[in-house]
């Protein structure tokens, strides 16, 4: 099968254009099963020796050579060239958010100062059992699930938080921290791992992600990351990490649906910052005035939709019983 | 100029050998670093599947019921008091695991759970669904970050530095920026892994290079049992990569292009789940006597059930489906026999130290020797674990005897930046280093792989010996700093050449059959003239033979029946 593999290429020490983004085509021929590693391989051995890539396993689970193909995050060699060819073309580029050392070598650096600032081991308060911790075959099952993540980066590399805001936490991060907030074996006898929880709804944590669900189809090994990221939303609350603007947009949210059958889109950030946080409030001013001036400002006077109670009798069937508070909403670790 | 970097006790590798290593030498109280041309996370103990075995008292199971299969499975090639070492360790060393936060599968009573495994009589592999290895390597590098070892990522060590007569360090590139650096230690244990990218196909990973056994080889080291070279019975078709053991462990059978289960002809009380060196030949004969399809047989995992599928061995119905369009719930996969591991090594004691002073070695670039012949399936991540511990323990302690070994850093590191250079500027005519690899891979797998005769192996070192002429031409492409693979992989390849004439040279020597040495001209085992180790240490005409005696305590050598 032949096919021409478009490398996005970069050489730092290049005194001509190379030294910026640039692409190069290679037409090469392949196996009908080749990955496109297997492609970039054969690039690198018979024809450029000058092609960077990282690779090594060649079975989905070193997590070296997460990389752009066709503009997507994912692992060269977990993908079929054949499936992905596009008017006889595939491009490979660098994987996104980290910057490029060179070719498709990215600096990870980044990517792992992000796992080390989850504090990422187990940490049981108070003594370990002399054997192993009895906990439930479920309960290890759903972790593996999570600790498949082969840390490639995939994740990082198309998350549109981190590429604005680097300092998100982001996907992989967060997914490594629920890995330890889910374990029965971290925390406290109950498992509840307070401290984590309590540092995760920080700013830069949990709330920060907007769930736009790119590292989720990113994910070469099912780790679904923003899944993971929700559901430690749900520890936090439940452990009584509910005072910041993540849990009260939450609240808000819920309340104002509930109650109305629609959004309250002013008052949606107000409570999100709470009514006496004047400071916070004052930094939405300018976009209030934006707002206004082109026609966007929300209602001031918030109507319920027309058949509202049909919306409450739901929310009513649907709502927990709200979970009592545990700690305090200062933290208890100084 | 930059002080030198400087550590007690430096570790090159990290997978798990290393790590658990540098994580004990630093426990100990030495200044440790580890260093490896990897990220930690990427090193090849990923690919160990099945699981790690372990005989717990309190589940009924004993150490010596563990040892003897372990000493039955080398074909009473391994070191009985290894072995013993090995066995009675692996229980506290599971628990660790497991206390580090390894998400082991349970039983019923959210106790620990087992898998049978190959060549064992009892169920005592504990697993994390089919991932175990990576399980592991992840949660080893979870305690690495919390020991605080100072870690050197993806730097190659291109030079050991041994200076009056003792370990004084090593040469190290740094790949991302091409620089070259000079780093002292007072010990250095290598934990650089297998040589298997020297067979090809192989279900080694691309790093997989012997650059460990290469070096310590190279600088007067002893390699022994290199001839022992495990071919795994189940890797996939085509693309060569590994299906676990675990599916054989949980039930699947083995099928010829009839369906027939082949494995009643060779190993009748065990079948499927016979040693590996047993079951790959089983495979290999039916293949070559015209039962198998396209060069293959078949693995058939239908019986098993989609939920216990989904639950133990989703990663590899994955790779199935992945890269050989074969969804293993449905319907067979076929499956060869392929080379997975190499049993030799560097020679050490049981605390990791080799014939060379300050220099130690740990898992499987290292030779203890608790694998003989034939290594068990899920004995490699619990060699790891336990030698990797015991060579960090005892170079911490030796390290507060002994100072720093004085030598002219800068010179060293003028000749090193001049042999490099050398390299960078041969002419761009040569071979370069893929095609030779390619040729040394073939050759390997065509005459030393799961039966040999001495006319093979004959041609073979004949091969090896045009390959080195060529090598020392090999053209880098590449002339750049920044990331240069090129450069590494040509570096890479003289270790696989001086690994690959060990285990020719060693494959000649032993005139018998033995474990994963299976001689078509000396079809029987041999412990007349044989049962000894075979030790290859560099000559100027090639590796020099000499050999050194099995370690007998308890377990007298008999015939061998699965």
């Amino acid at each position: 099968m032949d096919v021409t593999i478009r490398v996005r290429r970069q050489d730092p020490e290049a005194v001509d254009e190379r030294r910026l983004p640039y692409w190069q085509d290679y037409p090469v021929t392949i196996a009908d099963n080749a990955t496109v590693l297997d492609a970039l391989i054969q690039i690198r051995e018979d024809d450029d020796g000058t092609l960077s890539l990282r690779c090594s396993c060649r079975s989905a689970i070193c997590g070296s050579c997460a990389m752009r193909i066709n503009g997507h995050a994912g692992l060269a060699c977990k993908t079929i060239a054949n499936t992905v060819i596009q008017d006889g073309v595939i491009t490979v580029e660098p994987a996104g958010v980290m910057p490029v050392v060179k070719d498709l070598v990215v600096n990870f650096d980044l990517f792992w100062e992000k796992i080390e600032a989850v504090d990422p081991y187990l940490k049981h308060i108070g003594r370990e059992p002399e054997g192993e911790y009895i906990v439930s075959n479920d309960a290890m099952l759903h972790l593996s699930s999570v600790t498949a993540c082969i840390m490639c980066g995939a994740c990082v590399s198309d998350c549109t938080v981190l590429e604005v805001d680097p300092t998100f936490l982001g996907p992989a991060a967060l997914a490594k921290a629920y890995r330890f907030t889910a374990d029965p074996r971290d925390g406290d006898d109950e498992g509840v791992s307070m401290e984590r929880l309590w540092a995760l709804s920080e700013p830069t944590g949990i709330w920060d992600c907007t769930r736009c669900n790119e590292c989720v189809q990113a994910c070469p090994k099912g780790v679904a990351p923003m899944d993971r990221i929700m559901a430690m939303r749900e520890q936090a609350i439940q452990a009584g990490y509910d005072n910041n603007n993540g849990a009260r947009h939450t609240d808000a949210f819920t309340e104002s649906v509930g109650h109305s059958g629609r959004l309250d889109e002013l008052r949606l950030p107000i409570k999100s910052v709470g009514m006496m946080n004047l400071p916070a409030l004052m930094d939405y001013m300018p976009v209030a005035f934006r707002a206004m001036r082109r026609g966007k400002m929300p209602p001031i006077a918030h109507k319920n939709v027309d058949n509202v109670e049909a919306v409450r009798r739901i929310f009513d069937r649907t709502q927990p019983e709200p979970a009592a508070p545990k700690v305090s909403n200062n933290s208890p670790f100084g | 100029m930059p002080e030198d970097l400087q550590h007690d006790v430096l570790i090159v590798g990290a997978g798990l050998a290393g790590m658990r290593a540098a994580i004990a030498a630093r426990a100990g109280g030495a200044t440790t670093a580890i260093i490896s041309k990897v990220h930690p996370v990427r090193s090849h103990s990923n690919a160990a599947q099945g699981g790690i075995n372990a005989a717990l008292l309190d589940r009924g199971d004993d150490w010596e019921d563990h040892a003897y299969d372990t000493i039955k499975g080398s074909d009473f090639l391994g070191d009985q008091d290894a072995i013993e070492v090995m066995c009675r360790q692996a229980g506290a060393s599971l628990i660790d695991m497991e206390h580090m936060g390894v998400t082991f599968n349970r039983d019923d009573e959210g106790r620990l759970g087992t898998r049978a495994f190959g060549g064992q009589r009892r169920a005592r592999t504990f697993f994390v669904g089919d991932f175990t290895g990576q399980a592991l390597l992840h949660v080893m590098f979870e305690q690495l970050i919390k020991s605080g070892v100072q870690r050197y990522e993806e730097w190659f060590v291109t030079s050991l530095i041994m200076e009056e007569g003792r370990a004084a360090g090593v040469i190290a590139l740094e790949i991302r920026t091409g620089e070259l650096h000079v780093i002292r230690a007072k010990t250095v244990i290598f934990a650089t892994g297998g040589c298997g990218r020297l067979f090809e196909p192989s279900t080694n990973a691309l790093i997989v290079t012997g650059d460990g056994m290469g070096l310590i080889y190279n600088a007067g080291g002893q390699l022994m049992d290199m001839e022992m070279v495990q071919y795994h019975p189940t890797t996939l078709a085509g693309s060569g990569v590994l299906i676990s053991e675990a599916a054989r462990g949980e039930g699947a059978y083995l099928r010829d292009k009839d369906g027939n289960r082949f494995m009643e002809k060779y190993a009748p009380n065990m079948m499927e789940l016979a040693s590996r060196d047993v079951v790959s030949r089983a495979e290999q004969t039916e293949i070559n006597g015209g039962n198998g399809v396209d060069g293959c047989v078949y693995l058939d995992c239908t019986h098993l059930g989609e939920s216990l599928i989904m639950e133990k061995l989703s990663q590899i119905r994955e790779i199935g489906i992945d890269l050989a369009g074969a969804d293993m719930i449905r319907e067979p996969i076929p499956i060869r026999p392929g080379m997975h591991y190499i049993m030799g090594g560097i020679k050490t004691d049981v605390n990791g130290l080799t014939n060379l002073n300050g220099i130690y070695a740990a898992g499987e670039c290292a030779n203890v020797s608790v694998h003989g012949g034939n290594r068990l399936g899920a004995n490699s991540l619990l060699d790891t674990i336990v030698f990797g511990e015991r060579a960090g323990n005892h170079a911490a302690d030796a390290v507060r005897s002994i100072g720093y070994a004085d030598f002219d850093s800068n010179a060293t590191l003028a000749r090193e930046r001049r042999r490099i250079q050398e390299m960078l500027d041969r002419p761009e005519n040569g071979d370069r280093w893929g095609a030779i690899r390619k040729d040394m891979g073939d050759s390997m797998n065509r005459n030393v792989a799961v039966f040999r005769n001495e006319e093979g192996i004959q041609e073979t070192l004949g091969d090896l010996h045009d390959l080195r002429r060529r090598y020392e031409n090999v053209p880098v492409q590449n002339k750049a700093k920044t990331f240069n693979t090129d450069l590494i992989f040509a570096l890479e390849l003289g270790y696989m050449l001086d690994c690959a004439d060990t285990i020719a040279v060693g494959a000649l020597e032993r005139r018998e059959s033995r474990g994963a040495q299976f001689r078509v001209d000396y079809p029987e085992r041999n412990d007349e003239e044989w049962l000894h180790h075979i030790v290859l240490t560099q000559g100027d005409g090639g590796p020099q033979v000499s050999e050194l005696p099995v370690v007998i305590t308890n377990w007298t050598p008999e015939e061998r029946k699965y």
